[in-house]
């Protein structure tokens, strides 16, 4: 005979009995450090709105000054009675060497992340993965050195080329030489640095794509390109857009390469072949002990800028690949 | 129609062919190895021409690795080798110059776990295998309505056909990939274990369909449900790994000799559930 | 699966015959058979059956390949032709120069080559699936053959002017544009003193406090855990520059330190903090909670919990994060600009006066007309990336898992945590899951 299972019944009153409300009763050694590490964490949160508070603070008399002809003026002057600074030029320059490099770098990352993932062989893989990522940790010092030393005057040639033959289109329009230590250079190196980023984002997705799927696609007859572009990019496209902000979010912010590639020029320069050209950071870099008070400020409201700027693109792009990697949309 | 696997010169897009004739393949010697170990021993099997072939055993005897050699998705694994000929209708697709893409869309598979794509809708699920290999179809609808008709789905998604192809329930997920398979119209579908996360009636509704569309196409099936072989199967093969050691077939023939009078002790056993 | 016992007394039958093939496998003779099983034993552990008949040899495995001999053909084929087309072609039309263009018009023209090539052979799809192949495999190789290229030229300008002894013992106190063998009376041992310093310190107080985050986010949690994630994913991307002249307007700017090695450390640590704890974080992440849980269960409180079985078992990981946080700060430039300054003496106090750095030493030297001092900076270069590397390599060994469960062990390996450290990559548990 089965047996009945007992079940609850409900008091009079009409109400089930209450649950045990369970007390986790640390102890003062497990207060402390519960307290503690939270304390470091509070810290970075500190930090955090320090370094904006901070810019801001020291920075906004600049702004106040200039008023809006911060933005919209070009020009720098570190001497003079009324000096009035614009750092139009810089953000113009900023975004123009932030293109190039997109546009150089993106291609080469794509492409190399679906090699790791798709084509390399697998005892390869690893020291291949490697090879990529020690791209990312040669510090931009060393890069802007071989920038300078090695690739630009080996790249010079075809910038000529490109100035003379391309020149319809006003960007690459030259008005005099020499084409060294321009934009177009500053965003080529850039975008070289921006490759492992991009490459490792992109990579760590494709390599989530669903097998099954992809076996489905080569049973059917798919070539691996076929089954890639069926299977793998569709599966990896929040991932591709969130790794290109955040090669975006470097590209805008890298200092030191640049700097070294533009050299302390403050020419406005629309022109991304020419000589000449700055960046923000790169106007923060060379600026800096040359100014007085006045230029410091201007310096440090750039500073904050810059901060919220990749700030607001980093957080951006983090929600894109956080929802790609989990497959957000693609229900199975 | 051409029997050839061989190289296409210069060919766009292909005009299909209206009808696939069902084939036949011979496989001689297979054997398997992963990363060095032997999997699979000195398989010799005919599968007939419009009949239905069932891989029976137990677990891990190989059945799966011997059907994807059948198709050559056995070299898709790292450290994948293997030996032996497969002939589909007298070309052994393993043979020189023979491309793994053009033995695919003459031999179908249909995988354990569905996967449709789910970012296609029904209809271009159904359509996708053409697009990989540029054929292009007389009429777009009408192929998608026959192809989806056979897999027993037609009336369930008709009027969706606009819906993504995750949407669909198991069942008919693993319907949509049967009519996808067939859609290219090969001479041969691969069946690995298409029921065994599927639902009794999603089961039944496969297994008319397979007996539907074998005259057009041979069906080789492995299963782990020897009903489901004896009712869907004209021949039967008979997998067995021993203890450490590489599977091999033990025995095969017709459904009717391998469930009722099986010469080997083994065979016996296995089909009156001693064991698996 | 089981097999009953009396199996094996009954002789097995052969399987239904076609024609048994005597002969081995045709093979198409692509791709090397690693492994020939041929000869007698197959058996891996069980010692033969008297019953079951062995084959007598088994052929030689082979691995179907995409590539054949036509494919390599067309591929020689394409670049060939395609070199001496562009070569003519360059040669007649002055309009282009350089290496660079040079080597792009080739390419252009070999990848058209190989596709017309492998349509004509084959079909189109197969075609674009080659060119795609190509296409990725030059993607990848540019990038490892510019890294490779940029730390060879490196040790190659570095390395002919170099003197060893001055390099490590002297500073730029000495210099005098017009010396001969002027590299024999300066070096850059102020700024290994003082990167040593400041990345020491950066180290030994920013460490300890990401550990601790990582703590909080991932053992302790509670209020707080997602903003704080947030903020330190913020964090990772701060650019260096503006770490440098946060330290400069809080600190500096108000007098509360001067110029100094430690102020450069301050700004270090504010580059270093959200990388180590994000990838200790993941770390701890990957330690077993059924570890947590046996010491919970023994009495343990949370405290000693963490420290004696969670941080230990996470030993590795966190040996890793920290190398290479450490190679990452230890080439950071901008960061030191507005902190340490720069100094062309040694100074060893970390707390006063402006310091020297590898990176700063690199930046102010190279600006320079003098070649002497260029040759320098190259050689700081070269200091700097040999550390780089060297904690790279270290942190890959240190990485890798402890190979008792082979390859499928919980910990990662060092290619996941390298791309966190260099590179604002979002953490799970990110908000937008």
């Amino acid at each position: 005979m089965s047996s009945i299972v007992d079940v609850p019944r409900v008091d009079p009153a009409g109400r089930f009995p209450e649950p045990l409300r369970l007390v986790d009763d640390h102890g003062l050694g497990d207060k402390i450090f519960r307290r503690g590490v939270r304390l470091a964490g509070l810290f970075s949160l500190l930090i955090l709105f320090f370094i904006g508070l901070f810019l801001f603070l020291q920075g906004f008399p600049a702004l106040r000054r200039a008023g809006i002809h911060f933005f919209t003026s070009s020009g720098f002057q570190t001497l003079g009675a009324h000096p009035v600074y614009g750092v139009a030029a810089s953000v113009v320059g900023t975004l123009e060497v932030a293109a190039v490099a997109m546009v150089v770098g993106t291609p080469v990352a794509v492409a190399t992340a679906i090699f790791l993932s798709e084509y390399a062989p697998t005892w390869s893989r690893r020291s291949l993965i490697a090879l990529v990522d020690l791209a990312a940790a040669i510090p931009s010092i060393i890069f802007g050195l071989w920038a300078v030393f090695e690739m630009q005057p080996n790249v010079v040639g075809f910038a000529t080329w490109l100035s003379k033959h391309v020149a319809f289109v006003p960007f690459f329009r030259v008005n005099s030489p020499p084409l060294n230590a321009s934009l177009f250079m500053a965003g080529l190196i850039v975008g070289i640095m921006i490759v492992p980023i991009v490459a490792s984002i992109c990579r760590e997705v494709f390599s989530l794509a669903p097998p099954g799927e992809r076996e489905a696609a080569l049973a059917l007859g798919a070539t691996r390109w076929q089954m890639i572009r069926s299977v793998v990019i569709p599966f990896g496209r929040g991932g591709i857009v969130g790794a290109v902000m955040l090669g975006l979010g470097r590209a805008l912010e890298e200092t030191i390469a640049v700097s070294i590639v533009l050299g302390a020029s403050f020419r406005i320069s629309p022109y991304i072949l020419q000589h000449g050209g700055s960046t923000i950071s790169q106007l923060i870099a060379v600026n800096f002990g040359s100014g007085g008070k006045l230029g410091l400020q201007d310096l440090l409201f750039c500073g904050f800028v810059l901060f919220v700027m990749t700030l607001a693109i980093n957080l951006a792009a983090s929600r894109i690949v956080n929802r790609s990697r989990s497959g957000a949309g693609i229900e199975l | 129609m051409s029997l050839a696997l061989g190289r296409r010169t210069g060919a766009s897009r292909r005009a299909m062919p209206e009808t696939s004739r069902a084939g036949e393949i011979e496989a001689q010697g297979v054997c398997a190895w992963f990363s060095g170990r032997l999997v699979l021993e000195l398989v010799d099997l005919d599968m007939q021409r419009s009949k239905v072939t069932a891989l029976i055993g137990p677990s891990g005897c190989g059945k799966s690795t011997f059907l994807r050699i059948l198709n050559r998705m056995h070299e898709v694994v790292p450290g994948a080798q293997l030996a032996g000929s497969v002939k589909l209708d007298g070309l052994d697709i393993y043979g020189p110059g023979q491309r793994a893409v053009d033995t695919r869309r003459h031999i179908g598979m249909v995988f354990q776990k569905p996967n449709p794509f789910p970012a296609m809708t029904i209809a271009d699920n159904v359509l996708s295998g053409l697009r990989f290999s540029r054929m292009s179809p007389a009429n777009r609808d009408d192929l998608v309505e026959e192809m989806l008709s056979k897999a027993g789905l037609w009336n369930e998604v008709k009027d969706r056909l606009g819906e993504l192809g995750g949407a669909l329930s198991g069942g008919q997920q693993q319907r949509l990939c049967i009519a996808r398979a067939l859609a290219v119209r090969p001479r041969v579908l691969l069946m690995d274990e298409p029921c065994s996360a599927l639902d009794p009636t999603s089961t039944l509704r496969i297994e008319r369909t397979i007996k539907e569309i074998a005259h057009e196409v041979t069906v080789v099936i492995v299963t782990h449900n020897m009903q489901q072989a004896q009712r869907v199967s004209d021949h039967c093969a008979f997998f067995l790994a021993e203890e450490n050691l590489p599977g091999r077939v033990v025995e095969s023939g017709t459904t009717t000799q391998i469930f009722g009078d099986p010469v080997d002790a083994r065979t016996a056993d296995y089909v009156h559930g001693h064991f698996g | 699966m089981t097999t009953d016992s009396d199996l094996q007394s009954t002789a097995p039958t052969e399987p239904v015959p076609i024609t048994s093939r005597a002969e081995s496998v045709s093979s198409p003779g692509l791709g090397p058979g690693l492994h020939s099983a041929a000869g007698g034993s197959l058996l891996l552990e069980q010692p033969p059956r008297p019953s079951v008949p062995r084959p007598k040899r088994l052929p030689s495995p082979i691995r179907p390949s995409d590539i054949g001999g036509p494919d390599v053909v067309v591929l020689v084929a394409a670049a060939l032709s395609s070199f001496c087309l562009v070569w003519v072609v360059f040669y007649q039309l002055t309009l282009l120069s350089g290496i660079f263009g040079f080597l792009v018009c080739w390419y252009a023209l070999f990848l058209t080559l190989v596709w017309v090539g492998t349509a004509q052979l084959v079909e189109r799809q197969a075609a674009t699936d080659r060119v795609v192949a190509v296409v990725v495999v030059t993607a990848a190789a540019l990038i490892v053959g510019i890294v490779v290229f940029i730390v060879v030229w490196v040790a190659a300008k570095a390395l002919p002017t170099m003197h060893w002894g001055a390099l490590f013992t002297k500073d730029q106190k000495n210099f005098q544009v017009a010396q001969t063998d002027a590299l024999a009376h300066v070096g850059i041992l102020h700024a290994i003193v003082g990167s040593l310093e400041q990345v020491l310190l950066a180290t030994v107080l920013g460490v300890p406090l990401a550990v601790a985050t990582a703590i909080f986010l991932n053992e302790v949690g509670g209020r707080g855990v997602r903003l704080v994630r947030t903020v330190v994913t913020a964090m990772s991307g701060t650019p260096s520059v503006v770490a440098g002249i946060f330290i400069y307007s809080m600190l500096i700017l108000t007098h509360v330190l001067p110029y100094s090695g430690f102020a450069a450390s301050l700004a270090l640590i504010v580059i270093l903090l959200p990388s180590v704890t994000r990838v200790v974080e993941e770390v701890l992440r990957i330690v077993p909670s059924g570890l947590r849980e046996a010491s919970l269960a023994l009495g343990a409180p949370q405290w000693r919990t963490v420290w004696s079985v969670v941080l230990p078992t996470a030993r590795s990981g966190v040996v890793t994060a920290v190398l290479l946080g450490v190679a990452r700060i230890v080439g950071e430039t901008a960061p030191l600009l507005f902190t340490a300054f720069g100094s062309q003496v040694l100074n060893a106090n970390p707390f006063v006066h402006d310091q020297g750095a590898l990176p700063l030493v690199i930046w102010s030297d190279v600006r320079q007309a003098q070649p002497v001092l260029i040759d320098l900076a190259f050689q700081a270069a070269f200091v700097l990336m040999s550390i780089v590397l060297v904690l790279f390599v270290a942190a890959r060994i240190f990485g890798r898992t402890k190979g008792k469960k082979g390859k499928a062990t919980a910990r990662r390996p060092a290619d996941d945590v390298l791309p966190r450290m260099f590179v604002p990559v979002p953490m799970e548990g990110d908000p937008g899951r």
